[in-house]
C-alpha cells in the first residue's frame, strides 16, 4: 500500500499570532512552526500501517524551503520519503491542484490529509484533492482499518460516530482519533540521522493560480474589564446582561 | 507539579545559528523531556530515588552517547547537538542530565578514546542502547580536587591485575554494571580499568541523605583486593590527562546543561511575575521584580553565545581545557544566582514542589562543585592566561 500524507507547516500554538503589511499578510517573525497536529494524528496512523502491514509511506508539503525542517522531522518520525512542491501555499485550491498533481503521479492508494490546518482553517484542501483525483473520501476521520483493496473508517458526527465501509483510492481528512495524543512519536535520534539519507525531492509547482486572496486579517477584540456582581443582587446582574451586554 | 509549560528563551535569535538538524536534536530531547522527566521528575526528587523507568527513553534520544559513531551504537553526532541534548535533559533536571553526562563523557567516551577495539565493540553498543548503566571513579575520600594524589592502585598479578582502594561521590554507582576506575600501577602512573558488577570484592555502597541531585543515585566503589582481568585495561592513554580528557567532554555537556536549569527557572519567574497581583497589580510590573528578570535574560543570553561558541571550537577540535572551564564556571555559576533569584520572585511557592526552582537550586549546588569546583576553574583560567600555577 502507497500512503501518502500531506503535511501543513503551521505556527506553534503557543505563538504570538501578529499582522504585517496593512493586516494583510501573516507577521512569521520569531514563529516557530510545528506539523499540522491534525497531520500528525494522519502521520502516526500512517506509521502504524508502515509497521503492521508493510506500507510505503511518503509525505507532501506544498511551500517554501523554510518548510523543509518540518519534513525532515516527518522523515525522522519514519517516513520513507518526502516532496515538497516549490511553491507558496496561498488558497486551498491551489494547494489541493498541486496535490492532487502528486498523487496522480505518485499513484497512491491511501492520501491522508488534516482534517483542517490550525492555521487558515480552510478545512477544504482533503475534499478538494478527493475530488480532482475522483477517490472515495471520508471527513472527520476519527478511525480507519485498510484490508486489501477495502477500508473502513470511522467518522465523527454531532453526538456520534459513523462507521463506513469504502475502497480504495481513498482520501480521509483525518483529527484526533485516528491515533491519540499519547500515541504521538518523538523523533529519535537514530531515525534524525537515517533522515540524513532519505530523498527530499522538490518539484516544481504546476500552473494553479489561486481562486481567493485575503484582504485583511483581524484579531478578536481584546476581552474586556470583569464587573463582579454580588449574589444576592440578581436584579443588578438581569439589568446589565439586558441593558449593557444585551445577551438577553 | 503542575504542567511543563515551558518556553525556551532565546532574545538574540540564537536558533538562527543552528541548522534544521541542532533544531530537530533539540526540540525531540525538548519534547521528550516535557513528556517524560517534568509529569514524575519531583516526585523522584522527593523520594530520593533514580527515575529507572526512563533509561530506555534516555537511550532513544541519544543522550547515551550521542557523538560515539554510530557503528558502536551512537548517534554519530556532532557537539553542539551534544550540548543541546544536555541543556534539555537538565531544563528538567540535572540529576537525570548527570546520568546522561557519566554516560556519555565519563564512561563511553574513555572506552572509544583510550578502549581497543574488542573493548569498544563489547562495551559502547549496550551502553549507547541503555542495556547497561556505568560510572566513573576518580574522586576519592582524600583526593577531590587533587585527583594525582589518588591511592587507589593495582598490581600486575601475572594473569590479572589486582585492585585495591575506593572511589566517592559516584553517581551511578550504585546500579552501574560498569565501572571506568582510575587508579596507580606499581610505578605510579594512573591508568583506566573497566570493573564490572559481579568481580568479587567489588562493592557500591549508595550514598544517603543528599538535598541535592536526589533525583540521581550517588555511590561509593569499593575496591577489596579485586581481581580485574588484564584486557580490562584502557590501553590507548595513561597518566593524569586521560581522566582529565573525559572531563573536558563532561564539562563541556555541563555547560550546555547549566543553560537549560537557568531558562526553566527564568521562564517559570517571567511566567509567575505575570500572573501574581500584589497592591493590585501583577508583580512582574513592580521595578525590583523587572531587575531581576532583566539579569537573567541578560545573563542567559551571554552563557548562550559562549557556549554556543565553544560548540564551535569542540567541533573543529580547538577548543582548550581551559576554555571549557571557564563555560563550566561562569554558566553555573549563574544558573545558581538565577535559580535563587527565581526562589525569591516566587516567594512561598518558591520553596514548594509545585515549581521546579528549590530543585534547580538545591541541585545546581552539586553541580558548581562537581567535575572541577567554582574555584578550582577560577585557578585554571588564572594559570591558563599568566602561566603561574596557583595550585601548589
Amino acid at each position: 500500500m502507497k500512503i501518502l500524507v500531506c503535511i501543513s507547516h503551521v505556527p506553534d500554538t503557543t505563538s504570538k499570532i501578529n499582522f504585517s503589511e496593512g493586516d494583510t499578510k501573516f507577521d512569521t517573525n520569531g514563529v516557530q512552526f510545528v506539523i499540522n497536529p491534525n497531520d500528525e494524528f494522519g502521520l502516526t496512523r500512517a506509521m502504524w500501517f508502515k509497521e503492521k502491514q508493510g506500507a510505503n509511506v511518503t509525505v507532501v508539503n506544498v511551500g517554501g524551503a523554510d518548510t523543509e525542517p518540518t519534513l525532515r522531522k516527518a522523515l525522522a518520525i519514519g517516513a520513507d520519503a518526502a516532496i515538497r512542491v516549490n511553491t507558496q501555499a496561498t488558497d486551498g485550491f491551489s494547494v489541493a491542484k498541486q496535490l492532487a498533481n502528486v498523487i496522480k503521479d505518485g499513484a497512491y492508494d491511501l492520501v491522508i490529509a488534516g482534517r483542517e490546518s490550525i492555521d487558515y482553517n480552510g478545512g477544504m484542501v482533503p475534499g478538494m484533492i478527493a475530488g480532482l483525483t475522483q477517490a472515495n473520501f471520508v471527513n472527520n476521520c476519527i478511525g480507519l482499518e485498510v484490508d486489501g483493496t477495502s477500508a473502513k473508517a470511522v467518522r465523527e458526527i454531532d453526538g456520534g460516530k459513523e462507521t463506513v465501509s469504502t475502497s480504495l483510492p481513498l482520501v480521509i481528512g483525518g483529527q484526533k482519533g485516528l491515533v491519540e495524543e499519547s500515541d504521538l512519536r518523538i523523533p529519535n535520534m537514530r531515525g534524525i540521522m537515517m533522515a540524513r539519507k532519505k530523498p527530499l525531492t522538490v518539484i516544481d509547482p504546476i500552473d494553479a493560480s489561486a481562486e481567493t486572496t485575503s484582504i485583511k486579517f483581524e484579531k478578536p477584540a481584546p476581552k474586556g474589564a470583569v464587573k463582579l456582581v454580588s449574589a444576592d443582587n440578581l436584579d443588578e446582574l438581569v439589568n446589565l446582561l439586558h441593558n449593557e451586554a444585551k445577551v438577553i | 507539579m503542575r504542567p511543563d509549560l515551558f518556553e525556551a528563551p532565546d532574545y538574540y535569535n540564537l536558533d538562527e545559528l543552528l541548522t534544521d538538524e541542532h533544531k530537530l536534536v533539540r526540540d525531540a530531547a525538548r519534547e521528550w523531556v516535557k513528556r517524560e522527566v517534568s509529569p514524575i521528575i519531583e516526585d523522584y526528587a522527593q523520594k530520593a530515588e533514580f527515575p529507572t523507568e526512563i533509561i530506555n527513553g534516555l537511550a532513544e534520544i541519544g543522550a547515551f552517547g550521542p557523538y560515539i559513531p554510530m557503528e558502536y551504537g551512537g548517534a554519530g553526532l556532532d557537539q553542539i547537538s551534544y550540548g543541546l541534548i544536555m541543556q534539555e535533559i537538565e531544563r528538567g533536571d540535572s540529576g537525570v542530565r548527570s546520568t546522561a553526562s557519566v554516560q556519555s563523557s565519563l564512561v563511553m567516551y574513555p572506552i572509544w578514546k583510550y578502549g581497543n577495539e574488542e573493548q569498544r565493540q563489547k562495551y559502547l553498543p549496550k551502553l549507547a542502547s541503555g542495556e547497561w548503566i556505568g560510572c566513573f571513579g576518580l574522586t576519592e575520600p582524600d583526593h577531590g580536587s587533587n585527583p594525582s594524589g589518588m591511592v587507589t592502585n593495582f598490581k600486575d598479578m601475572g594473569d590479572h591485575y589486582l585492585l585495591n582502594g575506593a572511589k566517592m561521590w559516584i553517581s551511578n554507582a550504585p546500579f552501574a554494571q560498569v565501572a571506568v576506575v582510575w587508579a596507580k600501577n606499581e610505578e605510579g602512573r594512573i591508568h583506566g580499568l573497566i570493573v564490572e558488577r559481579g568481580m568479587e570484592g567489588f562493592t557500591t555502597p549508595e550514598t544517603h541523605n543528599k538535598w541535592s541531585l536526589r533525583a540521581s543515585s550517588t555511590g561509593e566503589l569499593i575496591f577489596d583486593n579485586v581481581k580485574v582481568p588484564k584486557e580490562n585495561l584502557l590501553p590507548n592513554k595513561s597518566g593524569l590527562g586521560a581522566p582529565l580528557g573525559c572531563l573536558d567532554s563532561a564539562r563541556y555537556g555541563i555547560a550546555w546543561g547549566a543553560i537549560g536549569a537557568a531558562m526553566d527557572c527564568y521562564d517559570t519567574a517571567l511566567r509567575y511575575s505575570k500572573e501574581r497581583m500584589q497592591f493590585g497589580k501583577p508583580i512582574g510590573q513592580f521595578q525590583l521584580q523587572q531587575k531581576k528578570l532583566a539579569e537573567m535574560i541578560t545573563e542567559i543570553t551571554k552563557a548562550q553565545f559562549l557556549t554556543w561558541r565553544l560548540g564551535v571550537l569542540r567541533n573543529e577540535g580547538k577548543a582548550t581545557s581551559a576554555q571549557i572551564s571557564m563555560a563550566k564556571r561562569n554558566n553555573v555559576d549563574m544558573a545558581i544566582h538565577i535559580a535563587r533569584e527565581a526562589r525569591q520572585m516566587l516567594g512561598g511557592m518558591g520553596i514548594t514542589g509545585e515549581y521546579s526552582i528549590m530543585r534547580h537550586s538545591m541541585n545546581l549546588e552539586s553541580v558548581i562543585t562537581y567535575e572541577g569546583t567554582h574555584d578550582i576553574h577560577l585557578l585554571i583560567t588564572g594559570l591558563d592566561i599568566t602561566g603561574l600555577n596557583a595550585f601548589k
